[in-house]
């Protein structure tokens, strides 16, 4: 059991990966601060072909909803390269699911005081399990 | 001052020309206008007029923006002819008596059909083909013989106007008969060669043909009416109605009664300005002898009328000449002929190229040093015409014969044409207009180009050329008008959609390896691909790799919301639903504290379901006999219908009945925009059908369809595809109309903007899916049977599957635990979503109990 006093844990497990479909978002709750205070931060959690999972916010800076995670995920050509990306279900906003650069923001602002750019998370694959680095180890 | 007076004695499609052109220029209003028209309606496009067979109502013919009628400066007098001309007065009388004093005066009078001398061309059954009462009674007349017996057709003359009458006679379900007197078809437009290769065209399509063929007597049927034809050769061809399509006369009587100049074949003479004798009567169109000869085209005519109106408003414009082109417009035959097209200029050389197999003919004539375009015709083939027809009198760059070469062959070179090339001959539009409007005017799509320039607004021949200019300008602005699906497929959705069906594939992978470009796809291509596989390789929308395509919506088949709910629709076939269903309704709605609003489609929708709870509410709804809606779908939303004959004193037909059938046929049908249909039980069209993108009102014969309607922010009314049918065809009809968009529109294109951009517009539709044109029908129909077999409720499969429930948890590590940042507030007896001051109250502060 964690709770949110439990803010010391390094490694939080989430699911098995098994739990995860490809390239289809899932949402979870990790143990977060917030101005000092216990909170819960939902993220949503990426398995992609290659069996690595990313993590991003679940809030939609753009729609100030709740939906990162059932979006559509992708590719997109940046210098040369295929990122993996995740579309807003709201309003199509494109974000690098690595480092959650806001790579196109259909022409939007965010709701006010907001980032384009999704926050990230580290996250572990280890025997199976899919593990979240939370408190100090939010990257 | 008062506007002076100009009358304009004649109601078609020039004089209506006439009068836009006016309002359009004058705009301090110098003039006032009075149209004397002897027709009892609006000016209409008689050059469409064969179209109102295959099923266009009279109001589908009307021309330009009807608000021209009610501009107080323009009177329209209908059913009244203008009997004589008093130019010493200036006062021109109609049949009633009344008398129309002028300042100026233009006779638009047009032409009547010309009837050779014959015996027995007065009886009943024999028809001419000029007006739309003409036409309408050659249809009443037919269809009345129909009843009886197979309707045996006579069509006098073999010119363009007989090969229209021709195949409307077909369209009627006559066994029409062609009479050429000359020596091959259309003889005043192409040459022997093609002629010939015209001849198998028509044939094919079942209208016979005989040349030299001159017509001396039509016989009596002892019941009455028509019987038969004999020739000068002494041949008798039975026949119970006869088509005279033999040429058209100057109506020119008004002018000889004033003693106005009458050319030596007819006609009012007048000068380069349009301008007869008299300095305050002019003459235009079908009429007007303008350069020695009276010209029966309506691109002429159209000159005419803006050389006209400049004149009357202090301008120096003069008519240069006629562009006689001509395209016919047959199902099935393609037929351009274009600027000398007889070689009659002296040295010009002739190419060449014909394929006598496949009925195709196509000849350039070009200069003597083969360089410069003269003139052509096309048979068979006229896909060139658009881009060629500006380049008459202008080199052609490279092999002319390049030009003729069927499409995918060698390839004719690009076409880069001068500013000053006409495009759109009918309303006289130049490349460099159209140039203008795409580059400076910021037209940037097809329909905006044509409001802009009215290019392509009348015949619509030069549509695809219009279109390749505009893509061109885009492409030099710098705005990309591939219509490649995304960065991932450099293939349009219908050329994806082909090639995902004719190589079979069944998986998102399948296609981004076998027709991508690289990576894996995006938010545009991956529900496109989930799109095209539900109809060519249907399976569950959650079946493995398919739930990755998804848009959220699909994905938890429900509808997202502002705040990250989701509403649900469950379906009521035809908006018909029992009291229990309604009950059912409600209390699943009030359980779950559900927001419950009528929907546009006749259903109820309910809101602020959260994703983990949307399982529960559908468990209840099946439960209860509900199945999906469709409602997120693009795919068929719903049938909306009135209550019809079973119930409403005025229904002529059981709307919901067939509302309900049709709803149940199209359900889950994928597609790629959403669909929706209306049916209404009689003409007060209550269901507003002709809103939708297949509307079906009732008749007392049967049902009329209408496709192509629309409301959000383009509004558009649908339009007649066929009236009269009986049920089964109906289906079929709709059956193939659906497939043939799903199979051929772009991604998120309605029908209206489909229908615009399929070659031939709602003609081309009417072709395929009613003729069978393109040879696809029978695949359709096979699609559209497996759709409905194969139909399951993919809400009851998806509750009946553990695997496929896992994927509304709330969160993967609390799937007991509700999202948290959703909160609602009271308001008038529901609930609404928090603002997200007032959430900042709610939902501050929350703390959950995880599982680690």
């Amino acid at each position: 059991m964690t709770t949110l006093d439990d803010v010391s844990t390094t490694w939080l497990t989430v699911c098995r990966l098994r739990d995860l479909a490809y390239e289809r978002g899932a949402a979870a709750l990790v143990p977060d601060e917030v101005a000092g205070r216990p909170v819960l931060t939902q993220v949503a959690l990426f398995r992609l072909l290659d069996e690595s999972v990313l993590a991003v916010q679940q809030h939609d800076p753009f729609s100030d909803a709740h939906v990162i995670a059932r979006g559509i995920v992708g590719t997109r050509r940046v210098a040369e390269q295929d990122v993996p990306t995740v579309a807003s279900p709201m309003y199509k906003q494109v974000f690098d699911l690595r480092t959650g650069v806001c790579l196109d923001p259909a022409g939007k602002e965010p709701v006010a005081g907001r980032s384009p750019d999704l926050r990230t998370w580290t996250v572990e694959v280890v025997d199976g399990d899919v593990r979240v680095a939370v408190g100090g180890g939010a990257g | 001052m008062d506007p002076r007076h100009l009358v304009v004695v004649g109601g078609g499609m020039v004089a209506q020309r006439l009068v836009e052109a006016l309002r359009d220029r004058d705009t301090t209003g110098t003039w006032r206008v009075t149209v004397l028209a002897e027709e009892p309606r609006r000016p209409y496009d008689r050059v469409a007029l064969t179209s109102y067979f295959s099923g266009r109502s009279p109001e589908d013919l009307s021309l330009g923006d009807p608000a021209l009628w009610d501009d107080p400066l323009v009177t329209l007098v209908r059913g009244d002819k203008a009997v004589g001309i008093d130019r010493d007065a200036r006062v021109v009388t109609a049949e009633s008596g009344r008398t129309f004093a002028y300042d100026h005066l233009v006779l638009a009078t047009g032409s009547y059909a010309w009837v050779p001398p014959m015996e027995g061309a007065e009886l009943d059954g024999v028809f001419v083909y000029r007006t739309l009462d003409d036409v309408a009674a050659l249809r009443g007349y037919v269809n009345g013989l129909a009843e009886e017996r197979t309707v045996r057709g006579v069509v006098l003359g073999g010119g363009l106007l007989g090969l229209e009458a021709a195949g409307a006679l077909d369209a009627l379900g006559a066994r029409p008969t062609v009479l050429q007197v000359d020596t091959h078809l259309m003889s005043a437009q192409v040459d022997l060669g093609g002629g010939e290769a015209l001849r198998r065209l028509v044939n094919r399509l079942g209208i016979g043909v005989r040349t030299q063929s001159m017509t001396t007597r039509v016989v009596p049927h002892r019941r009455g009416g028509v019987g038969r034809v004999e020739l000068a050769d002494g041949t008798r061809l039975d026949a119970d109605v006869v088509v005279v399509a033999a040429g058209v006369r100057p109506r020119d009587e008004l002018g000889r009664g004033s003693g106005l100049a009458i050319g030596p074949r007819g006609g009012v003479v007048v000068d380069d300005t349009c301008l007869t004798a008299d300095p305050h009567v002019s003459a235009v169109g079908e009429v007007a002898c303008i350069q020695g000869a009276c010209i029966g085209l309506v691109a002429p005519g159209y000159t005419m009328a803006e050389v006209t109106v400049d004149r009357l408003l202090g301008g120096g414009a003069v008519y240069a000449g006629a562009d006689t082109a001509t395209k016919l417009k047959l199902a099935g035959v393609d037929v351009a002929s274009f600027g000398d097209a007889f070689a009659r200029t002296p040295g010009a050389l002739e190419v060449v190229w014909a394929d006598p197999v496949g009925g195709v003919y196509k000849k350039l004539v070009m200069s003597d040093d083969a360089r410069t375009l003269l003139g052509g015709v096309l048979v068979g083939d006229a896909s060139a015409y658009a881009s060629l027809r500006p380049m008459v009198g202008r080199e052609l760059p490279g092999d002319p014969a390049a030009f003729l070469l069927p499409e995918g062959g060698a390839g004719a070179p690009d076409l880069e044409l001068p500013d000053d090339a006409s495009v759109c001959s009918c309303n006289n539009v130049s490349a460099g207009t159209i140039r203008h409007a795409v580059g400076e005017e910021g037209c940037h799509d097809l329909g905006a180009v044509k409001a802009c320039t009215r290019a392509g607004t009348s015949c619509g021949s030069c549509l695809p050329l219009v279109k390749k200019l505009m893509a061109t300008e885009l492409g030099k602005l710098g705005v990309t008008v591939s219509s490649a699906l995304c960065e991932h497929f450099s293939l349009s959705r219908a050329q994806l959609y082909d090639a995902v069906r004719v190589a079979g594939l069944r998986t998102f992978t399948e296609v981004v390896e076998r027709f991508g470009t690289h990576g894996r796809g995006c938010d545009i291509c991956r529900p496109a691909v989930a799109s095209i596989l539900a109809t060519t390789a249907p399976a569950h929308v959650l079946d493995g790799e398919r739930a990755a395509l998804q848009d959220t919506n699909d994905h938890v088949m429900a509808n997202l919301q502002k705040d990250g709910s989701y509403s649900v629709v469950p379906r009521m076939a035809g908006g018909e639903v029992t009291p229990e269903g309604l009950i059912a309704v409600g209390e699943v709605a009030r359980d779950f504290g559900l927001y419950t609003k009528i929907t546009g489609g006749q259903r109820v929708d309910m809101f602020g379901a959260r994703i983990d709870q949307l399982p529960l509410i559908w468990r209840r709804l099946v439960d209860a006999g509900f199945e999906s809606g469709h409602a997120y779908g693009k795919s068929l939303r719903t049938v909306k219908s009135c209550v019809g004959s079973t119930w409403c004193r005025f229904g002529v037909q059981d709307s919901v009945a067939l509302a309900v059938m049709l709803e149940l046929r199209y359900r889950g049908l994928r597609s790629p925009h959403k669909i929706k249909l209306g049916v209404s039980g009689c003409a007060r069209e209550c269901a507003e059908a002709r809103g939708k993108d297949v509307g079906v009102i009732a008749t007392d014969k049967g049902w009329n369809v209408y496709v192509g309607g629309n409301g959000g922010f383009t509004p558009r009314h649908a339009r007649l595809l066929a009236e009269d049918l009986d049920t089964e065809t109906l289906v079929r009809t709709i059956d193939r109309f659906l497939l043939y968009y799903v199979r051929t529109a772009d991604r998120l294109q309605r029908t209206a903007p489909w229908i615009e951009e399929v070659e031939g517009g709602l003609d081309g539709v009417r072709a395929v899916v009613m003729d069978d044109a393109l040879g696809i029908c029978a695949d359709l129909d096979e699609q559209m049977a497996r759709h409905v077999e194969d139909y399951e409720d993919e809400w009851r499969s998806t509750l009946d599957d553990p695997e496929k429930l896992q994927r509304f948890a709330s969160f993967v590590n609390a799937p007991d635990v509700a999202d948290p940042s959703l909160a609602y507030v009271p308001e008038r007896g529901q609930v609404r979503p928090a603002t997200a001051d007032e959430r900042a109250v709610l939902v501050a502060g929350t703390t959950l109990e995880v599982r680690s």
